[in-house]
């Protein structure tokens, strides 16, 4: 495992592991679906239940994705360790990406359930914070042009920002809202039927292989994106020394 | 050390006040903030006493982090802040300085003014004190969180629009607990004491915290 840490390990790695994932997401997929549609409708909700197999594990993985990049930032500031740089840039636009799921399938599940697509809640509150949070996250890689200090301050503020994670996870126990308790992960067990509950339970599966594939393929873009512009920026230097030095120049081109 | 800080303290002081500081914008960025609103909602004085307390609060949040953007620009443009990382005082001591010093010469004054921006809301005695009293407990949080946002944007284009894009958000709870409490005294459903219990603690916390990471943020985005 500590051998990953070096980047053409890694690629390897990736390249290796590429294939088994694909197909693991997309079986595990398959079979979720399978189990999600061929589940009974819920007594009160009757089919839209089958949009909590959508809804439920973009939303798990919107905070999970936040703790990785919260990991990864320890990376950057504690070991200045290029590889965490990159897993950091990689996971925001997921993680943005998974938060909109979220809230999209959330609000699609709302109307029909509570009457409107939108209330201002504790738990849809927090997890809009944390959807600005990936955005702004996003915002501060693209506006430093020195991808090691970005790196840093997007470490700092995923840092400081990781205290919205709680506030999300507790939100719907401290404060009385339309959002439902915690139903899966409670003491005392699920209070979820098992016939609906193992879809989820796959699908959740499902969509963590996913993100851990498209986590890895960013990671190795980036690290190849780094070694490009290294190479442009030598090749440009190079370009340079043709103008000062023709004779040189020409022979090495 | 403490002569340092006071020293410090008294030169962002003089800097905020004079020529070209920003103190007494804020003050006229939160008179217009509270006027605009009347224009676009409609000039109802029950509605407006009722949404007070909120709209007090929108502003001030606004022009406290919009005030910040410079927190450590000119700093850094001058030359200064490359003393001040290394002087004798810890970065964190001159970071929790100079929000000190802004905080009273741009966010106090918008405290003792609220009252006289509420007025002409419309709103009563009692709200009117409730108001201005939170803001004095949870200005300090949205000062602490804007520098960490000051600090990772320093010397950035475009620095004050990203400042606010990131520490926004950030700055959601305070926002939520402020108005709780500055509206308790127009038939707001938490009682004052425990939104302002919380308003303090968000502050205090922040105030202990944030140096650590505004000071992280200006030593690693600098060298």
């Amino acid at each position: 495992m500590g051998n990953l840490a070096s980047p053409s390990i890694f690629l390897d790695f990736v390249r290796r592991a590429t294939p088994w994932l694909a197909v693991a997401t997309a079986a595990t997929f398959a079979l979720g679906l399978w189990l999600s549609f061929a589940a009974p409708p819920d007594y009160q909700q009757g089919e839209t239940v089958k949009i909590m197999d959508i809804h439920v594990p973009a939303a798990w993985l919107s905070t999970l994705i936040y703790a990785a990049m919260t990991l990864a930032s320890l990376g950057t500031l504690v070991w200045r360790h290029p590889l965490a740089d990159a897993a950091q840039k990689a996971a925001a636009p997921l993680g943005a990406g998974f938060t909109f799921i979220c809230l999209v399938t959330g609000s699609l599940w709302g109307k029909p359930m509570w009457g409107t697509y939108w209330v201002w809640d504790a738990r849809l509150t927090s997890v809009l914070a944390l959807f600005i949070l990936y955005l702004g996250l996003i915002a501060l890689w693209r506006s430093i042009e020195d991808q090691s200090l970005a790196a840093r301050a997007a470490a700092i503020l995923t840092l400081v920002g990781c205290v919205d994670l709680p506030i999300i996870k507790f939100s719907v126990d401290w404060w009385n809202t339309l959002h439902q308790p915690a139903s899966v992960f409670r003491l005392g067990g699920p209070t979820i039927a098992p016939e609906l509950l193992w879809p989820l339970l796959i699908m959740a599966l499902a969509f963590t292989l996913l993100f851990v594939l498209l986590w890895l393929l960013a990671i190795r873009n980036e690290i190849l994106r780094r070694r490009l512009t290294r190479l442009t920026m030598i090749a440009a230097a190079e370009g340079d020394g043709l103008a000062v030095v023709p004779a040189t120049g020409k022979s090495a081109a | 050390m403490s002569a340092a800080a006071a020293a410090l303290f008294l030169r962002e002081w003089r800097i905020a006040s004079r020529l070209g500081g920003g103190a007494s914008i804020g003050a006229v960025f939160f008179l217009i903030l509270v006027s605009i609103i009347p224009f676009a909602v409609g000039p109802d004085l029950a509605l407006l006493a009722r949404i007070g307390p909120a709209i007090l609060w929108v502003a001030a949040l606004l022009a406290t982090l919009l005030g910040l953007d410079r927190l450590f620009d000119g700093d850094s443009e001058d030359g200064s802040l490359d003393l001040l990382v290394n002087a004798s005082l810890p970065l964190e001591a001159i970071v929790l300085v100079k929000c000190a010093a802004h905080w009273t010469a741009s966010a106090l004054p918008l405290a003792i003014l609220s009252p006289l921006y509420g007025l002409m809301l419309g709103m009563g005695a009692w709200p009117l004190a409730l108001t201005a009293l939170s803001l004095v407990a949870g200005t300090p949080a949205l000062t602490m969180i804007g520098a960490i946002g000051a600090a990772l944007t320093v010397s950035l284009r475009r620095g004050g629009l990203l400042l606010a894009a990131l520490t926004l958000p950030l700055a959601i709870p305070v926002l939520i607990f402020g108005v709780a409490a500055a509206s308790a005294a127009s038939g707001s459903a938490a009682p004052f004491a425990s939104s302002f219990l919380m308003l303090c603690a968000f502050s205090l916390g922040a105030i202990a915290l944030a140096p650590f990471a505004a000071a992280a943020a200006l030593r690693r985005v600098r060298d």
